[in-house]
């Protein structure tokens, strides 16, 4: 009873204490403040977080390889070194021939299958419309167990062998970064940009 | 019945026993026991459960994901509303989920910009931020492993779907950081997952509705879903949303990755392979009553959702005639652009057998199709932006089964 008592009389106590001390900073609250950016229009030219980039970092992880072979490394692949590269690293999941899976096939030269047709083979001959998107893939992500363990040698070489096999090139041809893009790739005439625009009708 | 189903499916798949957590009273006291579901007694009569750090979700509650090898299925027929719980999202990754380090995670934006800059995580962080609600499907979200059965759910057909209250910044405020060269047109996106994911996205996106989310239903974003940030595209194709993103180069033209040639193109019908289809059409399905339900003659509330990529969904339409006439269903508010939208229908069966289904019309007029409508236009080959309309038998003894039009598939 009489400790209860002195409970809340300290409470009240503290309370009191603390009411006094903070008054209701009512105008600071009420006035509109010019640091409140309420839209856009009103931001600073720069809010100054993040920093710039070194040409090092982004070196670093442009790893990327574009349509015009703009990317490529200095090198250069062989279909026999491929061939021998492929055996190891590749086929067991795309297959001895690159036709048998289980993964994704690889080899399917354009003419030799249909690939509207559902259930023929569809690969790199028939449906891939740019040689360099080989190179900037299988460099990227290939193999599956062991990603971006391939030095660039041996990813030109896989590339020279897989176009090869699609009989893209001939095999004594020697992949280089300098002609890498102007591989025909006879897919590409195929490809349409989306046509679907929404409203009534199927595309 | 459903709690019923749900325990021996639980028992059957890990053979851990249902449990519920009570007090118990021992002679130190009273200690949390887990005891189990059949022991349970009056709940009014034993003390329940202490707080915890952490919530959970009832034993008697078990929706799971359907998982393929490289995909999971959102349990849409589990799920009440529009927002899918995080721990449910749908999963497609193409080389697996990273664990990226947050204190290391930078986000580089370069090639066609003023200044090339890294922002890391509280840079992210401190711009202004931006929330938004929306839904984010995989473009190959119809039946992902085939029409096998008539017994087949709303997970199977549609459960690459979504939908989360996701937070980050805008790209926009990012690209305003860098500023963008007036020749720009396009931008890489590039993931630090093992696949290093790569997608070339229209600049204009980019400066539109693009974000760059770091939250996902008010936590940090799961890892299955990019964390600790992920790029994110309202309305357009999974995978242009490229998770734990790392770098953006600006360019002025599109890079032609593997994910927007090889994959992610169409192979149309006619002799063409449509590239860079990002827009989601619209979408509906009815969720209940849906196979593994089972119902009763008497009234019926007929519940789904629909989406579109294209904006708002403006109106659903249900038949219970086998398609002879459609009824608009009603819609829940707000109705959010490029969201899982709820829809309900009241129906008085009659017990007999029919066919219900739902189709979904958007904001610029847009009718989701019928199977064989789409198989027409398109041809069969391609397995991305299917979205026909999903029918159900219900059965005159309360089974609901899907229509087998897809059979094949």
């Amino acid at each position: 009873m009489h400790a209860s008592g002195f409970s809340v009389c300290f409470f009240i106590a503290l309370v009191g204490f603390s009411c006094a001390k903070n008054e209701p900073p009512d105008i600071e609250l009420t006035k509109p403040s010019n640091t409140v950016l309420k839209a856009e229009h009103q931001w600073p030219v720069s809010f100054g977080f993040g920093r710039t980039a070194t040409k090092k970092e982004i070196d670093s992880l442009n790893i990327e390889v574009g349509p015009d072979g703009i990317g490529l490394p200095p090198g250069s692949g062989t279909v026999n070194e491929g061939r021998i590269i492929y055996a190891a690293k590749c086929a067991a999941c795309h297959g001895k021939n690159g036709k048998e899976g289980p993964e994704d096939i690889l080899v399917a030269p354009y003419g030799a299958s249909n690939p509207f047709k559902y259930g023929e083979a569809v690969g790199i001959g028939n449906y891939w419309p740019y040689a360099t998107t080989l190179y900037d893939y299988i460099n990227r992500a290939m193999p599956f167990n062991a990603p971006g363990s391939l030095t660039s040698a041996e990813v030109y070489h896989l590339t020279a062998f897989l176009l090869y096999r699609n009989r893209l090139i001939d095999s004594t041809f020697i992949v280089r970064a300098d002609n890498l893009s102007s591989i025909q790739m006879p897919a590409r005439k195929l490809f349409v940009n989306d046509d679907r625009q929404g409203g009534p009708g199927i595309r | 019945m459903s709690s019923k189903i749900n325990i021996s499916r639980r028992k059957l798949l890990g053979g851990a026993a249902t449990a519920a957590v009570v007090l118990a009273q021992t002679t130190f006291g009273k200690i949390q026991k887990a005891v189990p579901v059949s022991e349970l007694g009056n709940p009014t009569k034993i003390p329940g459960k202490l707080v915890g750090t952490i919530g959970t979700r009832s034993p008697f509650e078990t929706p799971t994901k359907v998982t393929g090898s490289s995909l999971s299925l959102t349990p849409l027929q589990d799920l009440y509303g529009s927002i899918t719980p995080s721990d449910l999202h749908y999963e497609r990754h193409h080389a697996g989920v990273p664990t990226i380090d947050p204190a290391k995670y930078e986000l580089l934006i370069h090639g066609m910009v003023e200044k090339p800059m890294i922002f890391n995580l509280r840079d992210l962080k401190r711009l202004p931020s931006v929330s938004r609600t929306m839904f984010l499907e995989c473009c190959g979200n119809f039946l992902v492993f085939g029409f096998k059965k008539p017994a087949t759910t709303p997970q199977e057909v549609y459960g690459m779907t979504s939908q989360s209250e996701w937070t980050g910044v805008m790209l926009s405020t990012l690209l305003r950081e860098v500023g963008v060269d007036s020749k720009a047109k396009w931008f890489l996106a590039e993931g630090s997952d093992a696949a290093v994911m790569s997608r070339s996205i229209p600049l204009s996106k980019g400066l539109d509705d693009a974000m760059i989310v770091y939250a996902q239903n008010g936590e940090a974003i799961r890892p299955e879903q990019g964390y600790p940030a992920r790029l994110l595209l309202p309305g357009w194709e999974g995978n242009t949303s490229v998770k734990w993103i790392r770098r953006i180069e600006l360019s002025d033209r599109p890079f032609m990755t593997r994910e927007e040639t090889a994959k992610y193109s169409d192979i149309l019908k006619g002799g063409k392979i449509r590239q860079f289809s990002f827009e989601m059409e619209a979408k509906s399905i009815i969720t209940f009553p849906a196979y593994p339900a089972k119902v009763e003659k008497g009234w019926i509330e007929i519940r789904g959702i629909a989406w579109s990529g294209r904006g708002k969904i403006v109106r659903v339409e249900v038949s219970t005639d086998v398609g002879k006439s459609w009824y608009p269903a009603e819609l829940q508010t707000p109705i959010l652009d490029k969201a899982h939208t709820t829809f309900r229908y009241l129906w008085n069966w009659n017990g007999q057998t029919t066919e219900i289904m739902s189709r979904a019309i958007d904001e610029t007029g847009y009718i989701q199709p019928f199977f064989k409508d789409l198989v027409d236009v398109r041809g069969d080959v391609t397995g991305y932006h299917f979205n026909p309309i999903t029918k159900w038998v219900v059965h005159n003894n309360g089974d609901v089964f899907i229509n087998e039009d897809a059979k094949g598939w």
